[in-house]
């Protein structure tokens, strides 16, 4: 595999993520205390500068790297362009919090930075060793970024717990991917796609090989049952962990379910269609139901997650181009809401109090009329209340199974999305229609209030103008 | 021009948005600046458009502006289709609209007074209204210049909404609630039958755009369809279509809402409940004359529906002393006419007289609120008289806008009308003939219903207690302006447009006629000039009629009233039973009231008893949140914070799929 300099053209966003850590991590040693904001400045910096390099290098084309292990393709260039953004939302949403509790230290932007690099890894991963890598490396940060607030033993058990799970799960992919390398003699996407082709899908140890790749994905995903990590970890991290967790890594999960599920195993697909099912209406009902029962929002969230996740599943399921690209545009959808969610909540924590429960919601009508709008905007979406973007989102994977003839498979969505829809909207009754048991007015930086008006009317401009972001995601297909 | 068709559409929403939204901020004069601004300036630009069309040959626009989305190849989109007959309305809303706008800074300075202390609705009600009038005039606006339609039918219930919202306007009186539901219910009949006209278009056409609506419609010419022991699908589209156009332009028997709604605020009764909203339906028809022309049958309903909504309705309005109610009851009976002039295929005739209609009707109405200021908000003409000496200008405006209501010749309402009855004479489908001669007689009650409550209002004696009568004096300029800016078209607009508009086919190809049904083409055989038009005219029955009605009128109610005041109460007492049965409306109310109203609560109440208290609401609803929380309170349990019931939980899973994937 010889090294050419064209190469390093087509993985420029990487590099310059890359670069930005690295600096930012070398920058950090020379900082005072009260200089950190460079670091903040630095890494916004960087963002930008990637955001820019995606838009540089991508296009209608695919290109390779490295003998066919990275591939830069439509979806990348939309999928990174995305997880970048929500990344730049995610510093500008913490900024004041970290600031606050003494965690405005160089290593959060590190740690989050790789998180990023490990992301964009998976993205363009284009066979199962990078893939890998890309993973781990965002596991292990992530492991790293749960338990960032080192005095806080909620922080550091679900810490524990995440690593320990986390560790399982990727034992089961790493098995998987074995099973399937015996199988096909191959570990690129393409050369295991055309060998399942010409040996045919009667091998036992496909299958047995892509149960637990499957079991990988639906870990990170946070899919029933390989959820139960996630409302531990979502209720112990510190909010802007969670922030982040939430958003950019399901949108890696995504990309790495569309790689391996459609690139590599689009043979298996009336295998991996049906276990995908089963997930799916496990997750929609789990999450869904239990939800309701909670009183801490960030378990709340988590639970909302993993039935938005079941939704996600619905487009890949349906195994159609249209169902693919509904999947994505779900994904993308989900961590614009995510993040607008996080962003709320970390922007009215401050100094010695955390929003960690339901009851801090209350009257924030009162407190802080845009917020609240905006956080009923995201609300709204999340329920699939049109003209919100969720409800786009919602439509468009219900049409993609509806459209491959399963028809129960949407009643059974729509009737635990409505059951989901009372916990939404609970809150944003919460917001509206309870007394505010503090009165103090949010103080949130000016930048995180621009940020959360864009995030907030962005859910409400692309539900109503969503053929742009549509067209992407079915050219990604 | 896409960009001048969005600002006419969008400025009347930028005041309303800023006077209802920040109201309180900007106060009083900043929210009728705001409001009046945006209507100015659509009006503006609809007179601008409107002469391009006129002296510039604009051509038409047709296209979306917005895709909402496309599902199963049928497109949901916001598009505008600006041809000659949506300018003619554009031009009519925005103009009657701003005159509207100016108006209401009079009539409203001290609506203060119409709530009660420390009411919470009566804070910045003044900038409450100015946004609701101005938002209505946004819904108007999408409404005639759509292009599909769902977009009609997002203006057609967006009107509706704004009456609804102004109807009930000074909400704390019982009889406002009681009207606006009521229009909002009568109007739900209506909106049904529309919507499932729009239901059937959508199935049997597969678009919602009016242009491949109307190109394909003829291929449907025949189909029949398997409802009602089967009917042609164009009469069921039309009739359904028409029986939303019923709601909205208040034609029997779903007229009932619109004399209630004269509990609104005057000025949005000359605007929404006099001449723009109610002619929606008129407008709508006008629209769809390409799939209307398909159905004979169709046809014949609406034109008999319209001649007797114009002549009973007329009728009642002999026996109102509410001067706001006479001049709905009018207007009901006017709506009458331009309905039958669509059922005769004489949709131009129509349309004038909707043009013509607006104008004279928002002066009436204007004028009738005028003197209602005058007379401190008392609106029993048994109450007035003489004001024709302190109001000259409401006087003088007033007679005009009644001369014009009664077609007397050169007004303009003598064109229209005339040519309405014209040419339902030379209508061939079922009961044209039934129908001329309702509208013929109704031009005798019109003049004796217009001239009494004009000779009451305005002549012999003043009979209102002393204290009203020495604060009478004319009404300030806001008020005074817009009623001659209306009088003047109220005179002109006749004599000028008649022509281009029934004689040399101005609409065009917005409004399609087949040949064997152009009854307006006899008209236009004869023509010769306007003075030819006025004196054949005057030759024929509807004149004299009408001629008789004003001379009778002025015999009762001018020269005997002035012996006997008492006069009109006598009359009305002899007539007996006549009147009895006018008083009640033909029963209307009280068989709606008791057999829908009544039916409906008793229906109501007997299946939220055992229905929904029992079944739905106890087993169905509490039962299935009660199961819902139950089983999240057990499922949550599982989530026990122990690693290793976690890490087994992942086992279970990898196991269950291993035994259902590979294993079986």
């Amino acid at each position: 595999m010889p090294f050419e300099a064209a190469y390093l053209y087509t993985i420029l966003p990487e590099l310059v993520i890359l670069i930005t850590a690295s600096v930012v991590l070398v920058v950090d040693l020379y900082l005072r205390d009260d200089q950190k904001g460079l670091n903040h400045s630095l890494t916004l910096v960087g963002l930008v500068l990637a955001l820019a390099s995606v838009g540089l290098v991508g296009g209608d084309q695919t290109a390779t790297a490295f003998g066919g292990a990275f591939v830069r393709d439509p979806m990348s260039d939309l999928l990174k362009g995305v997880v970048i953004v929500l990344t730049l939302f995610t510093f500008v949403y913490s900024s004041n919090y970290m600031r606050d509790r003494d965690m405005w230290v160089g290593e959060y932007h590190v740690l989050v930075l790789f998180s990023l690099l490990g992301v964009m890894i998976m993205i363009s991963a284009n066979d199962f060793l990078s893939m890998y890598l890309g993973l781990e490396l965002l596991a292990l940060c992530l492991y790293a970024l749960v338990a960032f607030d080192r005095d806080s033993k909620a922080g550091s058990e679900a810490a524990m717990k995440y690593f320990v799970l986390g560790s399982i799960g990727t034992g089961m992919l790493l098995y998987g991917i074995s099973m399937l390398y015996g199988a096909t003699g191959g570990i690129g996407f393409g050369d295991v796609a055309a060998a399942v082709a010409a040996t045919g899908t009667d091998d036992k140890v496909l299958v047995f090989g892509l149960v637990f790749v499957l079991i990988g994905i639906a870990f990170k995903f946070g899919a029933v049952p390989f959820h139960m990590w996630m409302p531990d970890v979502y209720q112990g991290a510190p909010a802007p962990v969670v922030l982040f967790l939430s958003s950019a890594p399901k949108v890696a999960a995504f990309a790495m379910a569309a790689r391996i599920l459609l690139d590599a195993l689009p043979g298996l697909l009336a295998d991996w269609g049906d276990i995908l099912i089963i997930l799916s209406v496990l997750s929609m009902a789990v999450g869904n139901v239990v939800a309701i029962a909670q009183t801490n929002i960030k378990r709340m969230l988590a639970y909302s997650t993993v039935s938005h996740v079941g939704f996600i599943f619905f487009g890949l399921l349906a195994g159609t181009e249209q169902g693919y690209a509904a999947a994505m545009f779900y994904a993308v959808v989900y961590g614009l809401m995510a993040v607008g969610a996080f962003g709320v909540l970390v922007m009215i924590s401050h100094k010695g109090f955390e929003a960690e429960n339901l009851d801090d919601l209350k009257g924030l009508g009162d407190r802080d009329p845009w917020l609240a709008a905006m956080m009923t905007l995201v609300m709204f979406s999340m329920a699939g209340v049109p003209p919100m973007v969720g409800f786009m989102a919602k439509l468009l994977v219900l049409e993609a199974v509806v459209n491959v003839g399963l028809i129960w498979l949407a009643i059974v969505a729509v009737v635990f999305s409505i059951i989901g829809a009372f916990y939404y909207l609970r809150v944003v009754k919460m917001i509206y229609f309870d007394k505010p048991e503090v009165m103090d007015p949010v103080t949130a930086s000016g930048s995180a209030r621009i940020a959360v008006s864009v995030n907030g009317l962005a859910i409400l401009f692309l539900g109503m103008f969503p053929a742009g972001l549509l067209a992407l995601c079915e050219a990604a297909f | 021009m896409e960009n001048i068709y969005l600002t006419i559409v969008l400025a009347p929403l930028a005041g309303a948005i800023i006077a209802g939204f920040f109201g309180g901020k900007i106060g009083r004069t900043g929210a009728h600046s705001a409001t009046i601004a945006g209507v100015g300036l659509s009006a503006a630009l609809s007179l601008w458009v409107l002469s391009r069309f006129i002296w510039h040959d604009q051509p038409n626009f047709n296209g979306p502006v917005y895709t909402w989305m496309v599902s199963d190849g049928m497109h949901f989109e916001i598009g505008f289709l600006v041809d000659r007959l949506t300018a003619l309305m554009m031009a009519t809303v925005t103009f009657v609209s701003l005159m509207v706008h100016l108006y209401t800074i009079g009539y409203m300075a001290d609506d203060a007074h119409n709530w009660p202390d420390g009411a919470l609705t009566g804070k910045n009600s003044y900038q409450r209204f100015f946004s609701y009038i101005s938002l209505f005039t946004f819904s108007m606006l999408m409404l005639v210049m759509s292009n599909n339609f769902m977009q009609l039918f997002f203006g057609w219930e967006a009107v509706g909404l704004v009456s609804y919202l102004l109807i009930g306007f000074w909400s704390t009186r019982e009889s406002a609630i009681f009207a606006n539901m009521k229009a909002f219910l009568v109007n739900r009949v209506g909106d049904f039958g529309f919507i499932l006209g729009i239901a059937a278009i959508g199935m049997y056409f597969g678009s919602m755009d009016y242009a491949e609506v109307f190109a394909k419609a003829p291929e449907h010419a025949d189909t029949q369809i398997a409802v009602f022991g089967g009917v042609s699908l164009m009469t069921l589209i039309c009739i359904l279509l028409f029986i939303g156009a019923m709601g909205k332009s208040a034609q029997v028997p779903l007229h009932v809402w619109l004399p209630d709604s004269m509990e609104g605020p005057t000025p949005i009764s000359a605007l929404i409940h006099a001449a723009t909203m109610v002619t929606a339906g008129i407008f709508m028809v006008a629209r769809m004359s390409p799939l209307f022309e398909l159905s004979t049958t169709a046809l014949s309903f609406v034109l008999i529906v319209g001649a007797v909504t114009a002549f009973f309705m007329g009728l009642i309005g002999l026996v109102q002393n509410d001067i706001k109610r006479v001049v709905a009851y009018s207007t009901l009976s006017q709506l009458g006419y331009m309905t039958a002039a669509l059922g005769a295929s004489a949709y131009a005739a129509g349309v004038f007289h909707l043009m013509t209609h607006a104008f004279f009707k928002a002066l009436l109405f204007l004028a009738a609120g005028s003197v209602i200021i005058a007379m401190h908000h008392d609106q029993d003409i048994r109450n007035m008289g003489g004001l024709r000496k302190v109001m000259p200008i409401t006087w003088i405006t007033a007679l005009i806008g009644s001369l014009a209501l009664i077609a007397f010749p050169g007004f303009s309402g003598f064109f229209s009308k005339d040519a309405i009855i014209e040419a339902v004479h030379h209508s061939d489908v079922f009961g044209a003939g039934f129908g001329w001669v309702l509208l013929s007689i109704g031009a005798f009650v019109t003049a004796l219903y217009s001239f009494r409550m004009y000779y009451l209002v305005f002549h012999g004696q003043p009979r209102m207690d002393e204290h009203t009568r020495s604060h009478l004096h004319e009404t300030p300029w806001v008020v005074t302006v817009p009623l001659i800016a209306l009088a003047i078209p109220s005179i002109f607009i006749g004599w000028y447009t008649v022509e281009p508009l029934l004689i040399n086919n101005w609409l065009g190809d917005a409004i399609y006629v087949k040949p064997e049904n152009d009854t307006l083409h006899v008209l236009a055989d004869h023509w010769h000039g306007q003075t030819a038009f006025i004196l054949h005219g005057m030759a024929a029955p509807p004149f004299w009629l009408a001629m008789g009605g004003l001379a009778l009128a002025t015999a009762i109610w001018l020269v005997l009233h002035r012996r006997n005041p008492n006069i009109d109460a006598e009359i009305l007492a002899k007539a007996g039973p006549v009147t009895q049965v006018l008083e009640n409306k033909y029963g209307f109310d009280d068989f709606n009231q008791k057999v829908f109203a009544g039916g409906g609560r008793g229906l109501g109440n007997m299946l939220w008893s055992t229905g929904d208290r029992t079944l739905i609401d106890g087993a169905v609803v509490n039962g299935s949140a009660r199961l819902v929380g139950h089983l999240a309170g057990i499922l949550r349990h599982l989530q026990t914070g122990y690693l290793y019931h976690y890490a087994i939980a992942m086992i279970i899973g990898l196991a269950g799929l291993l035994t259902v994937f590979v294993a079986l």
